[in-house]
Order: C-alpha cells, then structure tokens, then sequence
C-alpha cells in the first residue's frame, strides 16, 4: 500500500518543528512512525506535509530525579522496557513498555507518538493516568514566542485520538512521579491475539501499610474513547485490608465507572467489554498486591 | 529525495519518494528481494531487517527514515558462502515450510540471540511474537532459534 503523497521535512530542533509546522497548514508530527504510518498507507490519514521529528536529540532518553522520571517523548518503547532506572523507580512503566506490541514495534514506536496518537485501545495512556503523568507541551505564543504549558494526564487525553495537543503544538516531556516503597503497581490487560491491542486492559498503582490499602489509582482503558478512572473502585479499596473477597467487591464496582461510553467494534461487543472490566481489574489488584493469580 | 543506505555493506544512492517504504526501496531499487511483503501492516514480520542492528519492519519504515543507516537483509547474512548459524538452523531443524516468512523469522531470531544469547523455549515465543508463519505451527522455528542458540555458544 502506497501512501498519498505528502511533503516531507526533516527537522533537527523543538524551534524548527514548531517553524515547519506554522509555515504547512495540515502539518502532522512524525516520530517512530508506528501509528502515522499504517494510517498513511491505508489514507486514513492525507497531511500534505509531514514533520520528521526522530532526529532532535533533545527529545530523547530519559533521566530520573528525586521525586520524577523525565522521559522524552522520542524514547522508544524498547529503551523504557530495558531501563534499569525505570524499573527500579516506576515498574508499572517497564512492565507496560515490555508488553507493548512486539519486538520491532517496541524498537521503533515511541511513548510521545503513541500518547499524541491517542489510541483508546493502545496501553500509555491507561497506565500514564493511573501514574498521573504530567504532559510538557512547547507552542507559539504571540510575537512567535515559545509558550510552555504542562497538562496532566487526565486533560491530555480528551476522546479517541484526540488530546489537547494543538495543531502548531509539540509535546516535549512526560513526567511521571517516582513510585515511593510503600507503592505497588501492576498492569493487566486483555489483549486481542491478531493486534496486541488491548481489549480492556486496568493499570492500578495501591499505596500498602502492611496489608492495608491506603490510596488506589486505578484506570480503565481499551474500553472507552480515553481512559477512564474507576474512582468506585478506588474508594471501595481505601481503607480495606486487601484480601481476596475485599479485592473481589472493590473490583465488581467498576460498573459504576462505565457509565459512560463503552465502545463496541470488531474485536469485542460493549457488553463484553463491561463483563471482563472487573475481572482485569481483580487481576491488576491481585498482582499489585502481590497476591498469587486467581 | 536522495538518499543513501548501506544494505548489506553495499551503499545505494537513490532519488525516492519520501512516501517510499523501506521495503519497496529494498525490493525495487536494491533489487534484494528477499524481504517479504506479507499484511502489509506491521503485523506479520516478513518484511523483518535490521536497521543499525535492530529489527525492524519495513514495510513501516519510510525509505527516507533509512537514509544514513546500516540496513541487513536475509541476503546480507551468510558470510564466504557460508550460512549463518541461525539460516543453518532453520535448515537442520526443518523450521519452514513453504518459506515466505523465512526471511523475517530468521533476522528477528538474530536479534533475539543477540539481546539474549541463552533463551529459553518462552522467551523465543515472545520474542517471535511479531512474526507470523501460517505452515508450520512454529515448534520447528521455536527448536531453530534454541539449536542456533546452542551452535553460537549461548
């Protein structure tokens, strides 16, 4: 399959992406290409120009702080999923990334083209709002000054392939807080066999004192055009000892959180999606709290 | 837009279409045309090749984004006539049937050995996860990459 044609710039900083895209009209971003490209070729997607920003060094690797893990969005899945560092301050981001597609989509696919792209049933943006990342996003400001604003992960994502990414607009960080002792976290997700995609897949991230739940995050997605938090389920697991009939009655309340929108498509109905909503999310628990699978 | 790509150690320099995917450019204009075009969408792994020593799939990979690398092919493998260890295991191991993904297989358990010179039977599954073969039911691909593992001294 041929994708349409389209004008093609290589750009070797933030300040001449943000250059390119202001000077094309319809301008789109490209980094690993992962996403953008299977919607060239099947012309789901026609930008007269596209804006290959894989080159700006600035934008890649990660570093970790006191209290954040900086990840430039160029970062590839793979580097995240190898990340000594990642998985000793944040392992419900190495868990995610290593589980992500398969070797040579983790090789070249990176965090910032998946979370731009805003798949619902792709897996950063789940886990990303159970962690409550932070998106640093570069634009133009009057007078062409450069204007940074950060948005958290709840207001990034805004419905199928959608965020609040702006059309003259690049993403130049993610911050992720650093995952203190007492936090235990686990990703669980039903994948479809052919796409790797998750069906629905639950990211959850429990603060224990001793077998005691005293904070949750926990976030649904695959199911729904953004990530949904299971605020129910949150507040049925805080405060309880985490046993399995507690796990097990905290997670059935999850249908309380998809009183929204739960999509229906090839791979699994609505109705499906609702029915096994609770069982990943009792096996995200379960393996958060470091329980044997059940 | 001209670039130039090493493929097997040879350089190509060519005129294309930035909307060129690397595997045509491979194909069309190095004339190696023992990548595959399989799905056609980065599911199956026929189009497998190691850019820079990674793989990669190639049919979602402009040829523009190539430009400047080191590309390996199934071509590019065998050294003097003589296979590389994991080709020769794909033979002894009969892991292959009608051999149209073959080529991706076999890069694909490069890397894997690679990365991690002893797998065990799991970690090949999971590492082959992106390749597809609809003949064999992978038992003989899986033996391959552990028999290769073995001859290459992992």
């Amino acid at each position: 399959m041929f994708a349409a044609k389209f004008e093609y710039y290589k750009v070797n900083s933030v300040a001449e992406a943000l250059q390119t895209l202001r000077a094309h009209n319809g301008a789109k971003l490209m980094a690993g290409g992962h996403s953008l490209i299977p919607l060239l070729k099947l012309r789901l997607a026609r930008p007269a120009a596209l804006v290959d920003i894989s080159g700006i060094l600035d934008l890649q690797g990660i570093s970790v702080d006191d209290t954040t893990v900086h990840i430039g969005p160029l970062t590839t899945h793979q580097t995240i999923a190898a990340s000594e560092a990642v998985a000793r301050v944040c392992p419900l981001m190495a868990e995610v990334a290593g589980e992500i597609g398969d070797p040579q989509v983790r090789n070249r696919g990176t965090i910032g083209g998946n979370v731009s792209h805003a798949d619902p049933a792709s897996d950063w943006p789940t886990a990303l709002t159970a962690l409550n990342a932070q998106f640093v996003i570069q634009g133009t400001g009057a007078l062409h000054r450069r204007v940074t604003r950060t948005v958290a992960a709840a207001d990034f994502f805004t419905g199928a392939l959608s965020t609040s990414l702006g059309e003259h607009e690049i993403l130049t960080e993610i911050q992720v807080p650093v995952m203190n002792t007492a936090q235990h976290s686990a990703y669980a997700k039903m994948a479809h066999p052919a796409t790797f995609f998750s069906v629905v897949s639950a990211a959850v991230v429990i603060s224990m004192s001793g077998n005691r739940c005293t904070q949750a995050s926990v976030v649904l997605g695959g199911l729904a055009p953004k990530p949904v938090r299971a605020a129910s389920v949150e507040e049925a697991l805080i405060g309880q000892d985490l046993t399995a009939d507690n796990i097990a009655a905290a997670a059935a309340q999850v249908s309380n959180d998809l009183a929204g929108e739960v999509m229906g498509d090839i791979y699994a109905s609505a109705e499906y999606r609702r029915a096994v909503a609770p069982v990943e999310v009792k096996h995200a628990i379960y393996h958060a709290a470091g329980l044997a699978h059940s | 837009m001209n670039i130039q790509v090493k493929v097997n150690g040879k350089s190509y320099q060519a005129d294309v279409e930035p909307r060129m995917l690397l595997v045509h450019f491979l194909r069309d204009v190095a004339g190696l045309t023992g990548t595959k075009i399989g799905c056609d969408t980065s599911q199956c792994g026929s189009c497998v090749v190691l850019m820079d020593g990674v793989t990669v799939k190639s049919c979602t990979c402009l040829a523009v984004h190539a430009n400047g690398s080191s590309i390996t092919t199934i071509e590019g493998l065998a050294q003097d006539g003589k296979l590389h260890a994991v080709q020769e295991a794909f033979w002894n191991k009969h892991g292959l049937q009608c051999g149209y993904c073959t080529a991706g297989m076999i890069l694909t358990v490069t890397e894997l050995l690679q990365r991690n010179p002893k797998p065990t039977a799991e970690q090949v599954r999971q590492g082959l996860k992106g390749n597809i073969c609809r003949c064999t039911g992978y038992q003989n691909i899986v033996r391959a990459a552990l028999a290769a593992a073995e001859a290459l001294g992992g």
